[in-house]
């Protein structure tokens, strides 16, 4: 099941980048959004997989096709990476990426991620799905929780009166 | 393979094809609800040719669009253009699956000749699928059926479609939020997503039209917006976008969003009924929470249809009753109304049933009182002196 999922999100990903249609991309994208949504189930966690299909498959993509189609961005656009330079930071860039997922990887998982299998499971059937995440995220991680919060609020502020010089 | 796994597959196969059928069923009578009722409301016959009162026109609609040609416009996106009207009949029929429709059957226990023995312990609920996060469930699939409108809208390569899909993505979004929020407060006051515990904590207390009143009429207009339905139907809008989003469509494409639109009609019925009505709880008896038995689980199938008839026959009536919004007017109303009163709404039910726990009075009749002044205050509102103030001042002059 895994290797399914995880194929066509790869698959979605690569068609994604490659197509020359806008919204053709942000189809393709939807799809590996979606494939995640289903590892997340796979892994126990039906809570975040409905937040991924709710809020990224379901809201932001929809706010995506939205703008595409208010600029009527046509079919066969030209894109940002032109000649050499362009693709040698793309090379370049690629390469780090590929370096910082190999360490990940390799390196061992910290305590508290570590779960006895099961334990996910057996915790979802004893407090609900949707408790198990509102209790680490407003008691243990209140502060954080708030703090990512004002930065967002402070970022769509920042966009309003970038976006609208006269208000 | 043991009974026990046997058992659980008939069981489900069974539930599976018996509401599929049923659903499908349910959306044809749909529409011809609807056209009759609109004919009784406007004073017309409406379809009465075809079979007892016209029950069978909605066969011979069927058939005459499986027989119809299939159009392709010259300029369309041709598999996008096919894409979506799967997109938009897809979600709106599997979200019916983590309802809870009636009170559970008793577990069964049996041998076949060849195939063997089939048990199931326990009672069957009576749910396609009871998933543990339910109606987020619901929500996050119904906010993938905007897909199937706006890319018919994008891919059918026509202005007046392309408007279709740009208002109706915008007009989904909007409504999704206070759809949301006003669902936020059923999970306080039921503690659990599931839909079968929206169910159980509404036998346990009251239904929560009463205690949540506020939110019922919020996800009440949501829901007409959500479904783009008359007075909400911007993106259809035959007058002035000849249908919008499915100008280009026809024969069995056509049909394919006509019966998405009924199915997804339906489902909402179904959501008001079971998130503020008690689902399949039969009023003021505590005989249908008993053991499982036939007796109870068709009862409560009856109760369940019953309530949700009536919400199908609430949509069709709203219909032919009220014009058309404006479009500011109803992102107006969707973020300058909804959403703060939504926002408000949460935080005083949050703050009443944690006062209610401290103090340690009975939640039910504080949650009612208090909906009495706000619901009174909402109508108050949004009326703003037009109808109710206008209608005495009219009689005084």
């Amino acid at each position: 099941m895994f290797w399914l999922f995880a194929a066509l999100a790869v698959g979605g990903a690569l068609m994604c980048i490659t197509r020359r249609s806008p919204v053709a991309s942000a189809l393709w994208l939807v799809q590996t959004l979606f494939s995640l949504a289903a590892i997340f189930v796979l892994l126990d966690a039906q809570f975040i997989a409905a937040l991924q299909v709710m809020v990224y498959a379901g809201a932001i993509m929809v706010l995506f096709l939205f703008v595409i189609m208010l600029l009527n961005l046509g079919r066969g656009s030209a894109t940002d990476m032109r000649g050499w330079t362009g693709r040698l930071v793309a090379l370049a860039l690629g390469l780090l990426l590929v370096t910082e997922l190999w360490v990940l990887v390799r390196s061992p998982l910290a305590s508290p991620l570590q779960l006895p299998a099961g334990t996910l499971s057996r915790v979802a059937q004893e407090q609900g799905v949707v408790a198990v995440i509102s209790d680490s995220l407003f008691r243990t991680y209140l502060v954080p929780f708030e703090v990512t919060s004002v930065l967002l609020l402070a970022a769509i502020v920042g966009a309003v009166v970038l976006a609208k010089r006269r208000l | 393979m043991t009974p026990d796994i046997k058992g659980f597959l008939l069981a489900a196969t069974v539930k599976i094809v018996v509401v599929f059928s049923v659903w499908m069923i349910a959306i044809m009578l749909a529409t011809w609800l609807e056209r009759r009722g609109s004919a009784f409301m406007q004073d017309r016959l409406g379809p009465n040719r075809v079979g007892p009162a016209g029950l069978l026109q909605p066969v011979a609609d069927g058939l005459k669009n499986f027989l119809k040609e299939e159009t392709w416009p010259k300029w369309v996106d041709q598999p996008l253009f096919l894409l979506a009207p799967l997109m938009s009949f897809i979600p709106s029929l599997i979200t019916f699956a983590v309802i809870p429709f009636a009170a559970p059957l008793p577990g069964f226990d049996f041998t076949l000749p060849l195939l063997g023995r089939f048990t199931y312990q326990g009672p069957i609920p009576m749910v396609v699928a009871d998933l543990p996060i339910g109606l987020l469930f619901i929500l996050a699939i119904s906010s993938l059926a905007v897909y199937g409108i706006v890319l018919a809208g994008w891919s059918s390569a026509s202005k007046y479609s392309m408007l279709g899909g740009i208002r109706s993505s915008a007009q989904m979004i909007s409504y999704e939020i206070a759809l949301g929020l006003s669902v936020i407060t059923v999970f306080i006051l039921s503690g659990n997503v599931t839909l079968s515990e929206v169910v159980a904590a509404q036998q346990r207390t009251v239904w929560f039209v009463l205690a949540l009143t506020v939110a019922f009429v919020l996800f009440l207009v949501s829901a007409f917006a959500e479904t783009n339905r008359l007075p909400f139907d911007l993106p259809e809008a035959e007058a002035e976008l000849v249908t919008g989003y499915h100008t280009e469509y026809s024969a069995m494409k056509f049909s394919m969003f006509y019966v998405a639109e009924y199915a997804a009609i339906l489902t909402m019925s179904a959501l008001i009924a079971t998130l503020f009505f008690g689902g399949w709880d039969i009023p003021f008896t505590r005989w249908d929470e008993g053991p499982p038995s036939v007796a109870r689980c068709a009862a409560t199938l009856l109760a369940f249809g019953t309530k949700t008839g009536f919400f199908l026959l609430f949509y069709i009536w709203v219909r032919w009753t009220l014009p058309r919004f404006r479009f500011d007017q109803l992102m107006e109303l969707g973020w300058k109304v909804m959403l703060p009163v939504a926002l408000g709404y949460i935080t005083v039910i949050g703050l009443v049933v944690w006062g209610a726990e401290r103090v340690g009075v009975a939640l039910a009749p504080v949650l009612i009182g208090l909906n009495l002044v706000a619901t009174a205050g909402l109508l108050w509102g949004l009326d703003r002196g037009r109808l109710l103030a206008g209608a005495r001042a009219r009689r005084a002059a």
